[in-house]
Formats: structure tokens, C-alpha cells, sequence
């Protein structure tokens, strides 16, 4: 019978799928927090979620779910 | 005659000469050329960033600033009406709202001919979401004007196949397209040099746009202030109006009278 659980054994670990790639959160993340946590806070990007964007002004109050499919895009050189 | 601004949706650019960023070595490179170009609008296209590979990377936007230039976000790459559409949504929110942007759908990896089914349905769906739509079309005259007719500001169609440089190959359709449109005629993808930007404006085009031609030549700063000037000198070429020809009839520039005998 199980009588002690440590804190981390409840915390869930989530799996978002980002740009392709499969990436593992500890619980499941705003989009601020995944941002701050792949390094991208401060660059001008744009985010859509199972091909719905999201505006700037929700990525703070907007958490991302198990499974979800995230698009992280910036601008580059073309034509 | 006097010179006009090009006006797209509305808003005057004084430059009719309008440059992409991709295929340079690196972006001063790309800052430079641009500068020396004196396009206002340029263009970018919109990629998945590097996860993991972008901190402390530099970003295109730093060299060139969206304050100081219209950037017209692209669909290259995209081959259906659907990636486009979702490309150039992700661009607005990139973009702070801005709603300037080019529709390219392209139908064949080879030759990066568009796709102009895919590219209506994606017109049409983008005029109805609130952008103003410049769009690359193939120069087929009936083609461009039903783009026009669904609300684009701008129909760009191709000089010759994109990144090819073979500069004007038709003319003929082009100056149809002209003849015909009410809004800006832009041609997109095919110039290879400074001749080629020139004809293209005394044809009538409204402006040209150009990638390749600046970012491969050897010295894509000095092609691009070549290009400049080979867009102004046919733009005023156009507006003056040139002689007609006149095949097989010379005709002296000097008097005929008064010759020493």
C-alpha cells in the first residue's frame, strides 16, 4: 500500500508537439512559459496552436494542453 | 509629365523598385543592398524558427527595420490555398496587424510556375479576411484581370520563371495586363539584370520586383543601385514616350542643307 507520493511524482509531465518536435513540460505550460523555456521570450515571433493563432496578448493566460500542436514561426530572407 | 507615386491600397511609395532579402550571404549584406536599392517595400518570407539554434542568433528584423520599411510577408513555398492563407495569418500577428502582403501559390518545385486555382481560392478568401493582397500570377491577361476583379492591389505577374534571370520573355502579355488593369502591374520574378528592369518599365509595369537578380550578382549593393537606376530611367522612358520605330527609314539627326562642297 502506497502511503508517501513525493511532490514531482504528481506533477504531470505533458508532451507538446513544437515545430515538428516532440518537447516534455512538467506540467502544462502557458505559452509565455514555453517561450521563456525554449529561449524565445524576447524574439518577434508568432504562435498558432492546432492551426488557431494565438495573439501576443493571450500568451501569458493561454496554457497549452497535452498533444498540442505548436507552430512557432519568425521572419526570414526571401523573395 | 510629371512623376507620380506608385500607390498600393491607397498608401504612395516613391520607389517603383521592390527587393527581396533571401539568397544573401548575410544580412549586412542584405542591409546594404537594400539601402542602395531605395525599395521601400521589401519582402520576407515566414519560417518555423530553430528551436534550441536562436539565442543570441541575429534576426532578420534587426537589419531590416519594420519602421523603416514596408515589409510585404510572402507564401513562397507554399503549394496549396490553405499554407498560404495560415502563412500570411501567422504573419499579421508577426507584424503587429500589418496587412500588406504577397500571395505566391506555387505549383511545381521545378519551375515554381503558380498554381492559379490555388492562388483565387486564396486570394478570395484572403480580400475577405481584411488584406490587401498583391499577388504573383502566370501573365495570362484574363487571369489577372479576374484577380484584380476579386480585390487585389496589386497583380504581379512573372517576367520568366522565379530565380531564373532570363529576363522579359513575353512581352506581349505583359503589355496586355497593362493595358488592361486598373491597379498596379508589378513584375515579379524573372529579371536578371538592369535592361530587364528597364524594359519591364517601359512596358507600362508599375514597378518591378526582384530578388535574385541583386542577392546573386557579384556585387549585390552595386546591382541594386544599378537597378534603381534602370527602374527610374524606364519608368521616365515610359512617361516620355519613345519615338516610333521606324524599320529600315533612316533619318539624320544633322541638317541636310548647308554641307560644305
Amino acid at each position: 500500500m502506497l502511503k508517501w507520493i513525493s511532490i514531482e511524482a504528481l506533477a504531470l509531465v505533458i508532451s507538446l508537439t513544437i515545430n515538428g518536435q516532440s518537447h516534455s513540460f512538467t506540467n502544462a505550460p502557458t505559452v509565455s512559459e514555453m517561450l521563456t523555456h525554449l529561449e524565445l521570450a524576447a524574439r518577434r515571433i508568432a504562435v498558432e496552436r492546432n492551426g488557431e493563432i494565438i495573439p501576443r496578448s493571450q500568451f501569458d493566460t493561454t496554457t497549452l494542453n497535452a498533444d498540442d500542436h505548436v507552430e512557432i514561426v519568425v521572419a526570414v530572407g526571401g523573395g | 509629365m510629371t512623376h507620380q507615386p506608385l500607390l498600393i491600397a491607397g498608401k504612395p511609395y516613391g520607389s517603383r523598385l521592390l527587393v527581396g532579402t533571401g539568397k544573401y550571404v548575410d544580412f549586412e549584406q542584405t542591409r546594404l543592398a537594400i539601402e542602395a536599392s531605395g525599395a521601400e517595400i521589401v519582402t520576407v518570407a515566414i519560417r518555423r524558427t530553430n528551436i534550441g539554434q536562436e539565442l543570441g542568433q541575429p534576426n532578420l528584423l534587426d537589419f531590416i527595420s519594420p519602421s523603416r520599411y514596408t515589409l510585404l510577408p510572402n507564401t513562397a513555398g507554399c503549394y496549396s490555398a490553405e499554407d498560404a492563407v495560415r502563412t500570411l495569418r501567422l504573419a499579421r500577428e508577426l507584424l503587429d496587424g500589418h496587412k500588406l502582403v504577397k500571395l505566391e501559390v506555387l505549383g511545381d518545385p521545378k519551375t515554381l510556375f503558380p498554381n492559379m486555382v490555388e492562388t483565387i481560392i486564396a486570394a478570395k478568401t484572403l480580400v475577405a479576411d481584411g488584406f490587401d493582397v498583391m499577388v504573383y500570377c502566370s501573365d495570362d491577361p484574363i487571369i489577372a484581370k479576374q484577380l484584380e476583379e476579386l480585390g487585389c492591389v496589386a497583380v504581379m505577374p512573372l517576367a520568366s520563371l522565379i530565380g531564373s534571370g532570363m529576363g522579359i520573355l513575353n512581352p506581349w502579355n505583359l503589355s496586355i495586363i497593362i493595358d488592361n488593369a486598373r491597379v498596379p502591374v508589378i513584375v515579379d520574378a524573372g529579371v536578371g539584370t538592369a535592361s530587364d528592369a528597364a524594359i519591364a518599365m517601359e512596358l507600362g509595369c508599375a514597378g518591378v520586383l526582384m530578388n535574385t537578380a541583386i542577392a546573386q550578382a557579384q556585387h549585390p549593393a552595386l546591382m541594386a543601385s544599378a537597378m534603381k537606376k534602370a527602374v527610374e530611367a524606364g519608368r521616365e522612358a515610359f512617361l516620355a514616350g519613345r519615338m516610333p520605330k521606324k524599320p529600315y527609314q533612316a533619318s539624320p539627326s544633322s541638317p541636310a542643307s548647308g554641307l560644305i562642297s
